[in-house]
């Protein structure tokens, strides 16, 4: 018994034209998303992993190559089964923190009272439990991240694309809330595309991990990392998680 | 509590000690009258029925709020035309800048030639004073949506309508605040402007009636009231912001 890939992309390539300028943003992506997977796109700025994500959202076409999401398991909704979650928490000032998880709700026009209800449920997953009335400004950074995660999933999404949404954050809250994530990623039983340039974040979390590198953007790698899950931060020190950080410094020319 | 009750008795000292300090130059200096009146002697002038002051108020009130509230109107209309057609925008924008660093003032003339004196044209004054500002900042309010908020819409297939009245208008809120409060000042200099230039009624009438006469305390009595109006104004705006806007999102 085999379980399709959720996400199947295949020689995907962007191009930019600005006027008579062109610029190729993404060429020959491939690489498949497992349902339930998290995969870690990594790469330095300009390498396109924000431009894959769009893609993956269907904000951008691609131009060439493949691009296939849902399976006959697990079917697709492209309206209504992506979460997105940014750099900046972009919080509605205006909201309070219930309100701006529901927003995905309302647009969608999902039934109210089960949303409020969801919309709650996801913010005690995210530890946000009785902070249903406050503004965002009455919360810290990583706080706000947690609300703008919850926001990300209270439309039932299938797919979940973070771009960066922890580069913002100082180095310790980054590393609770890779944890965070982990939990909210098992108990909550979502495909996640996750970006990031943090190599060792993009290990930490990643079931299967996708390098790109820029000048010229180009898909450089993409392998499975065999860590024992649950993951625990002393795993950072294990020699395998070594060689794979290893391996993708390399990648990017950092060796 | 007790640092806003602090601020509170500070800002009414602050009020007494002036009045204070007028009277005490006005009766140790031994100044004329026809220099500068009392305050006694201003709070008579109030008294007075000859001067009309609640007509001149209800005209002058009239003229302030009129053509505070139809920039308002208009300036909010104009901007959301400008951000739902870019061409619009492009086309009618570069003028409105030109337009507004005419000295609105300077067209006082004008408008007397046009429609005459009387409340309507210093109405008109006070709108085209105001307008501007309204305009100006309610249209950089609603251009000013983040991108990956309009990402995060355009995913989950949401129309132009949700996007405008879930993002952009409650995010405008804060700026078109900022805007009526800077017109709100403005208004008032407007009416009283057009009043000076041509009318029959209104506290900027009265001021050039008594200074024929040298009525000084009349005159005091007209500029505060004038001042009051404004104060009106200004804080029905604040109250109005105070009500809408949470404190975070707040453009100072």
């Amino acid at each position: 018994m085999s379980i399709e890939p959720f996400i199947r992309m295949k020689g995907v390539s962007k191009t930019y034209r600005t006027g008579r300028k062109e610029h190729l943003a993404v060429s020959d992506a491939t690489f498949d998303v497992m349902p339930g997977e998290l995969v870690s796109l990594v790469g330095p700025s300009g390498c396109g992993k924000s431009t894959l994500l769009k893609i993956l959202a269907g904000l951008h076409p691609h131009d060439g190559g493949e691009l296939k999401i849902g399976s006959a398991t697990h079917s697709f909704d492209p309206s209504r089964d992506v979460g997105m979650v940014f750099q900046a928490p972009l919080l509605l000032k205006w909201r309070r923190i219930l309100e701006n998880v529901l927003l995905p709700a309302e647009i969608l026009g999902l039934p109210q009272n089960e949303s409020r209800e969801r919309a709650r449920n996801l913010l005690a997953l995210v530890g946000l439990a009785g902070y249903e009335d406050k503004y965002p400004y009455e919360l810290s950074g990583g706080m706000q991240q947690r609300a703008a995660i919850a926001r990300s999933l209270v439309h039932d999404p299938k797919l979940v694309l973070m771009d960066e949404p922890f580069g913002a954050l100082d180095a310790l809250t980054r590393e609770k809330m890779n944890l965070e994530l982990l939990r909210i990623w098992k108990e909550a039983g979502k495909t996640i595309v996750f970006v990031t340039h943090g190599i060792s974040e993009a290990v930490f979390l990643g079931t299967r991990v996708v390098v790109l590198t820029a000048g010229p953007a180009r898909m450089a790698d993409n392998f499975e990392i065999d860590l024992p899950r649950p993951r625990t931060l002393d795993m950072k020190t294990h020699e395998r998680f070594g060689e794979y950080t290893r391996r993708i410094y390399k990648l990017l020319g950092m060796e | 509590m007790n640092d806003i009750a602090r601020r509170y008795v500070l800002a009414i000292l602050a009020h007494v000690a002036l009045l204070l300090a007028w009277y005490l130059f006005v009766a140790l200096g031994n100044v004329p009258r026809f220099v500068m009146p009392s305050p006694i002697d201003t709070l008579n002038a109030l008294l007075q029925p000859n001067y009309s002051w609640w007509t001149n108020i209800s005209v002058t009130a009239t003229e302030i709020f009129g053509g505070y509230f139809l920039a308002l109107a208009v300036g909010v209309a104009l901007a959301l035309l400008f951000s739902w057609s870019k061409a619009l925008e492009s086309f009618f924008m570069p003028l409105l800048v030109s337009l507004n660093m005419i000295p609105k003032v300077a067209l006082g003339p004008l408008i007397i030639v046009w429609f005459k004196y009387g409340v309507f044209p210093n109405t008109l004054m006070a709108f085209s004073i105001c307008v501007f500002p309204i305009l100006l900042t309610t249209a950089r309010g609603l251009r000013e949506v983040e991108p990956e908020l309009l990402d995060l819409v355009k995913s989950l297939k949401g129309s132009r309508w949700q996007l405008f009245t879930k993002i952009q208008l409650p995010g405008a809120l804060p700026y078109i605040f900022s805007g009526m409060k800077v017109a709100a000042i403005l208004a008032v200099a407007g009416a009283i402007v057009g009043e000076f230039l041509g009318s029959d009624k209104g506290l900027g009438y009265l001021m050039l009636q008594v200074q024929v006469t040298l009525d000084t305390p009349a005159m005091f009595m007209a500029v505060i009231l004038i001042t009051l109006l404004g104060m009106l104004l200004y804080g029905l705006v604040l109250g109005l912001e105070k009500l809408l806007v949470v404190k975070d999102a707040r453009v100072n």
